[in-house]
């Protein structure tokens, strides 16, 4: 039945835990060695993960996909803690090594000296996030949501400094505010249903008589809210864009993923409690989501436009993407749904991006200078300024203002998503299935989402250029950048994920209709955790 | 036993949610220690109340469920016991920091200015 090796699906929680135990042992002067093993361990979970994507995705009888699972200690299903993999599950392991690989190579080259135990921190966090995507047990979410952001509270930190001890510790008063949430919703969900299990959770949910119905949503709702805090929906995010914006930029960048986790959680278990299954209970909250996102997009919106600082302007491009994300998982519709796949795939990577493209911006330039800038534009030109733009005109343009330039500009098209490259795409891809002519008929809520998609794709495109034009063009001191080859490397392979995600978009788009397809009729997963199959004794009466 | 135990995570509760909007950073730990208390309380009362009741069943005998506490909610409140314990400690951590490098305990690094 399972292809062999069976256990390769819980490779990726053990890998980087095990790298990162192994590293501790480590004093920090042996750098070169403790980057070696790093290195290889964010390798090795690249390979894994595309191996377990390729597996769930044409894996299987027909070789139309498959769900694995791994019944954690070989206990009978459903009382078994299990992992599952599914289409979605690995493209979101997929994505977390893909960022995890580039942003740590950027760590190598100045960050990770910054402060202690960079490395076993990086991987415990890339741990608890493979976990979370992995693990089809609530409780367990929970273990693997407080590893990861154990973890992100030390990286936070990284670099230590009044600013990032302030706003890290906003975020860590938050977090754990939102973990108390989690629990509560979490043991409201098991008091009612008596299981743990998001599988069996989605079939119970549909049979809960009129008495239990009420606790078990409400549980659900509470839930709801510590996962809106993780992806930072208005208006619960008032703290993100100070903490990606005072954390160090291969951390930020790998920050990107962190509120992707709650839309995830969001996306799965919306679709798992109150989707088809869920009887009395069917789209319970689906509208509030809905408006939520919008809210969120729009908060993102103003945020960019009235952003000074790089960092925070990347800040607020998150938030715009988790407004768009969740405003698609409130849709709660097939092809938006896939669409809204593609798009998580290409503003997380983008939004990575940028996070480490801003720190080469701003390297050398003085942070106030920006403020400035763009203070100066809202009081009018000062001709003083102008004069040293003439100035400069005769200088040719170095190389790395090029190279600088040109991944800016891209991160740009990604982020305000125009054509050609793939953010455009997925756009186009949500818009299309919102307007439909093959559908019964075009909602008044996809007007909304529409026109809230455009706009912000205007506020990212007038704010990236903005600063791109301050940046590059009319930059006030002519301070050009020393950076290094590994530092724009990493910038380089996520933009060209992005540039081959529009190549392949064909293969790509229809990878998220069949994840969609999967996600809207989970019976493929429901029955895949309930008839899990124990591992059966081996030769030597242990387990094969 | 029902009406006492809500009430004293109804007063955990309380006082931990106000504690917690509190401007100094100890009333914020404070805070959410009595609340992380009251949710571990609240995850124990999940599993509903048994008095004398085992949460471990034997081998090999007959079984009344009925007579059983249920060990999932006291497994839930092991971990997440561990778990805040941990992140108290974390947290206390990150205050001390941040007493040290701003010379002052408000949660903004800086005095409110009146």
């Amino acid at each position: 039945m399972i292809p062999s090796p069976t256990h390769l699906l819980i490779a990726p929680i053990l890998i980087p835990l095990a790298a990162g135990a192994l590293l501790l042992m480590f004093d920090e002067r042996e750098r070169r060695l403790k980057d070696t093993i790093t290195t290889v361990a964010c390798a090795a979970m690249l390979a894994v993960s595309i191996l377990l994507l390729g597996r769930a995705h044409t894996g299987g009888p027909g070789g139309d996909g498959s769900v694995y699972v791994y019944l954690l200690g070989n206990w009978p299903s459903p009382i078994a803690i299990n992992l599952v993999l599914d289409r979605l599950s690995s493209m979101m392991l997929v994505l977390t090594a893909v960022l995890a690989l580039p942003s740590f190579i950027f760590a190598t080259a100045r960050w990770e000296k910054a402060g202690t135990h960079f490395h076993s921190l990086f991987l415990f966090m890339l741990m608890g996030l493979n976990g979370a995507f992995l693990t089809g047990d609530l409780f367990n979410l929970f273990v693997f949501f407080e590893v990861l952001l154990a973890a992100s509270y030390g990286l936070v930190l990284h670099g230590s400094g009044a600013a990032r001890v302030k706003w890290g510790m906003h975020y860590i008063v938050i977090n754990l505010a939102a973990s108390l949430l989690f629990l509560i919703g979490v043991a409201m969900i098991y008091s009612e249903t008596g299981t743990l299990n998001m599988a069996q959770l989605a079939v119970l949910m549909g049979q809960l008589d009129t008495q239990s119905r009420p606790i078990a949503e409400a549980g659900a709702a509470i839930l709801g809210v510590a996962f809106m805090i993780k992806a930072g929906i208005w208006p619960l995010n008032f703290w993100l864009p100070n903490a990606y914006a005072a954390a160090v930029a291969p951390v930020a960048a790998i920050f990107a993923i962190m509120t992707k986790v709650g839309i995830y959680v969001l996306l799965r278990l919306t679709l798992l409690f109150f989707g088809i299954k869920a009887g009395g209970s069917n789209g319970f909250g689906a509208e509030l989501l809905f408006l939520a996102g919008l809210l969120t997009i729009l908060f993102g919106a103003i945020g960019v436009l009235a952003s000074q600082a790089l960092g925070r302007l990347a800040g607020y491009s998150v938030l715009i993407s988790s407004g768009t994300l969740l405003a698609a998982v409130g849709f709660a519709e097939d092809g938006v749904t896939a669409g809204a796949l593609f798009y998580l795939v290409t503003s997380t990577i983008s939004i990575s991006a940028l996070f480490m493209l801003i720190e080469l911006i701003e390297r050398g330039q003085d942070p106030a200078a920006n403020v400035l800038a763009v203070t100066l534009e809202a009081f009018g030109e000062d001709s003083e300024i102008e004069e040293i733009n003439e100035n400069e005109v005769g200088l040719a343009i170095p190389e790395t203002l090029v190279v600088l330039g040109i991944s800016f500009g891209i991160c740009t098209l990604l982020l305000a998503g125009l054509p050609p490259l793939s953010a455009f795409l997925a756009k186009f891809a949500m818009l299309s299935a919102m307007f439909d002519p093959e559908a019964s008929g075009i909602r008044s809520s996809a007007w909304w989402l529409a026109s809230f998609l455009i706009f912000s794709g205007f506020a990212s495109l007038i704010a990236m250029s903005r600063a791109g034009i301050r940046s590059f063009w009319a930059p006030l001191e002519g301070v050009v950048p020393r950076v290094l080859l590994v530092e724009i490397a990493p910038v380089a392979a996520l933009l060209l994920v992005t540039v081959g995600l529009t190549v392949a978009a064909g293969p790509a788009m229809r990878f998220m209709d069949a994840t969609a397809g999967d996600l809207h009729k989970p019976n493929a997963y429901i029955d895949a955790v309930l008839n899990a199959v124990q591992a059966a004794p081996g030769p030597r009466g242990g387990i094969r | 036993m029902e009406l006492l135990l809500s009430l004293a995570i109804g007063i955990l509760v309380a006082s931990g949610v106000w504690l917690l909007l509190r401007p100094r950073t100890y009333q914020v730990i404070m805070g959410l220690s009595l609340l992380s208390y009251a949710v571990n309380l609240f995850i124990f009362a999940t599993g509903r109340l048994y008095i004398g009741g085992p949460p471990v069943v034997e081998k090999g005998i007959e079984i009344n469920p009925a007579n059983y506490a249920d060990p999932v909610p006291q497994a839930l409140v092991l971990t997440a016991i561990v778990i805040s314990f941990a992140t108290t400690a974390l947290f206390l951590v990150v205050l001390l920091a941040s007493r040290g490098i701003t010379g002052t305990d408000h949660v903004d690094g800086r005095e409110p200015e009146r």
